[in-house]
């Protein structure tokens, strides 16, 4: 396991280090044309503390792998768990930062940021400084009492993960979380994902298009095929941390991974991109 | 309403002067109105059946001088009102209990259908069987009338809600409690709303309806009282404290709706 940094939790028996797991998982969707494939005896393990990234052609299932992990999908055959145990309804162990936006239109910034905290009975006084600092941190200060729809899509993308962050959960899911957004500003939100991930040791699952990204920030990159899904390709990248998000494309090995994952990516028939 | 570029003052003006010329007209159009029935009233139509708006506003003078208008006017408003609320209330709570699981929706859904369909107006017999001719049986009937309407809506709203946020709340670990003050209920909230608006003039029928067969105050009494003694000016003049009373209603309604949807 190479993951430095003094913070992170030890790894204890191999079953205990396992955050998710999926055992010969089916998936498929029902519709009116018929049988959706999505996913079959699709295996994976993610360990604790690990930080692992998705890629794969779009509708290749990642959203789905996510959603399992979630509990917001049942799997058609096999299991998924979570923490040492299957996955029975929604998970409210993981914190997901999904693809399409899920702020509440009639609730501001400050308490859209708020709710989960609410939930968790904690008093207004200190809700609010911690919101605060929350929306500091991913640059949200000052936008306290805007609306959703007074942001432009990132600064609600970003609003999204303060929400998310602020009740610490241990395991993380993003899907996409920086697609939309211009390459400075994802650059920027890659890092500090990067320190809040090496300070608090969280698993991330990360799903994204961006191979680039995927290396520069995972422990492991797996690819997926076509429907009906399995892992291509499970890469785990060398390159050594902390990394330096800008700088992680010139360490040496990243072009191999590169080069390997793209082409298992691309005889799955991605578009290419440079 | 947007003409390109004024600047915020001249803009201001513009919109007054045009919200100042409609209601020119609006005063032009009831004038003309009044005007032409006074007029044909007489030499053109026979007073005894269509009456004339000098007689209709000297019976409402007259009324308002007894008291009765207030009177009846009070008692229709109580109805009303209580009806209102208790029908709202109950319409609202029922569409929760029911819209928060879909085997239950689609259980009761014929049945409200079928329900929905009968005419409310046609419910009053019974309710004035059962309740006598006090209050009851207006406050009752207004009941239903918003019930139905007000359950429907919400229940159409609480469908409407977004999966996604719904979820979002509940991986946060929000139970079902929260998950309706946060976003089943705002987000049924302006079809709650449409249900109130469209409510509140039924709610007022059925209490008016019900006073017309059986009761000794109210609008509609006062309706079928002057009736029955053939004083047309006196159906009329009830009939336009009806309208003053419904449009006043409505107009409350709009502006507590403008206040709740501000973030809109
Ligand atoms: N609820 C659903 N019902 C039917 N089909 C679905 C559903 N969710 C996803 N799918 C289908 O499953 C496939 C995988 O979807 P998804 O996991 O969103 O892919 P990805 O995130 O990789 O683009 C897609 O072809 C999609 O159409
Ligand atoms: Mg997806």
């Amino acid at each position: 396991m190479e993951n430095p940094g003094s913070t992170r939790r030890d790894f204890g028996p191999a079953r205990a280090a396992l955050d998710i797991e999926f055992r010969k998982v089916g998936k498929v969707f029902a519709s009116r044309k018929g049988q959706f494939e999505v996913l079959r005896d699709f295996d994976l393990e993610v360990r604790k503390g690990e930080f692992l990234a998705i890629v794969g052609p779009s509708g290749s299932g990642k959203s789905t792998v996510l959603n399992l992990m979630a509990g917001l999908d049942t799997p058609t055959s096999g299991t998924v768990a979570c923490h040492g145990h299957p996955i029975t309804g929604v998970n409210s162990e993981i914190g997901y930062l999904t693809q399409h936006d899920s702020l509440m239109p009639w609730l501001t910034v400050e308490d859209n940021v708020a709710v989960p905290l609410e939930i968790r009975g904690i008093p207004k006084a200190e809700r609010r400084e911690r919101v605060r600092r929350m929306l500091a941190d991913v640059g949200l200060g000052g936008f306290e009492h805007h609306h959703p729809n007074q942001l432009s899509g990132g600064m609600r993308k970003r609003a999204m993960l303060a929400r998310t962050l602020i009740y610490d959960p241990p395991t993380l899911l993003m899907d996409e979380p920086f697609g939309p957004l211009d390459a400075q500003l994802k650059v920027v939100l890659q890092a500090d994902l990067m320190r809040l991930w090496n300070a608090t040791g969280k698993t991330v699952v990360f799903v994204t298009h961006d191979i680039v990204e995927a290396i520069t920030l995972a422990d492991r990159v797996i690819v997926l095929s076509h429907r009906p899904s399995r892992i291509k390709l499970d890469e785990a990248i060398a390159i050594g941390r902390p990394r330096e998000v800008h700088e992680a494309r010139f360490a040496p090995g990243f072009e191999d991974h590169y080069r390997r994952l793209w082409s298992a990516i691309e005889i799955g028939g991605a578009e290419k991109t440079p | 309403m947007s003409d390109g570029p004024t600047t915020p003052p001249s803009a201001f003006a513009g919109k007054l002067r045009r919200l100042d010329a409609v209601w020119f007209y609006r005063a032009l159009f009831l004038v003309a109105f009044l005007g032409t029935w006074q007029l044909a009233s007489g030499p053109l139509l026979d007073p005894f059946w269509v009456s004339s708006p000098s007689a209709i506003g000297a019976t409402l003078v007259k009324w308002t001088r007894s008291g009765a208008l207030q009177y009846h006017l009070l008692v229709t408003f109580k109805e009303t009102a209580t009806g209102f609320v208790f029908g709202a209330a109950f319409g609202i709570l029922a569409a929760f209990v029911i819209g928060s699981s879909d085997i239950l929706r689609r259980t009761v859904d014929p049945f409200l259908t079928a329900v929905y369909g009968v005419p409310k107006v046609a419910l009053a017999p019974l309710f004035i069987m059962w309740f006598g001719i006090g209050l009851a049986p207006k406050i009752v009937l207004a009941a239903v009338s918003v019930f139905f309407l007000v359950l429907f809506s919400t229940i159409g709203g609480i469908a409407q809600a977004d999966r996604k946020m719904v979820d979002a709340l509940r991986i946060m670990g929000a139970g079902r409690f929260t998950v309706h003050r946060r976003v089943t209920f705002p987000s049924a909230l302006p079809w709650v709303f449409s249900g109130l608006k469209l409510g509140l003039p039924y709610g007022f029928v059925g209490a008016v309806a019900a006073e017309m067969m059986a009761s000794n105050a109210g609008i509609g009494f006062l309706t079928q009282n002057a009736a029955g003694q053939l004083d047309t000016a006196g159906v009329f003049a009830a009939l336009f404290a009806l309208m003053v009373v419904t449009a006043a209603l409505n107009e409350g309604l709009g502006r507590l709706e403008h206040r709740i949807f501000r973030w809109r």
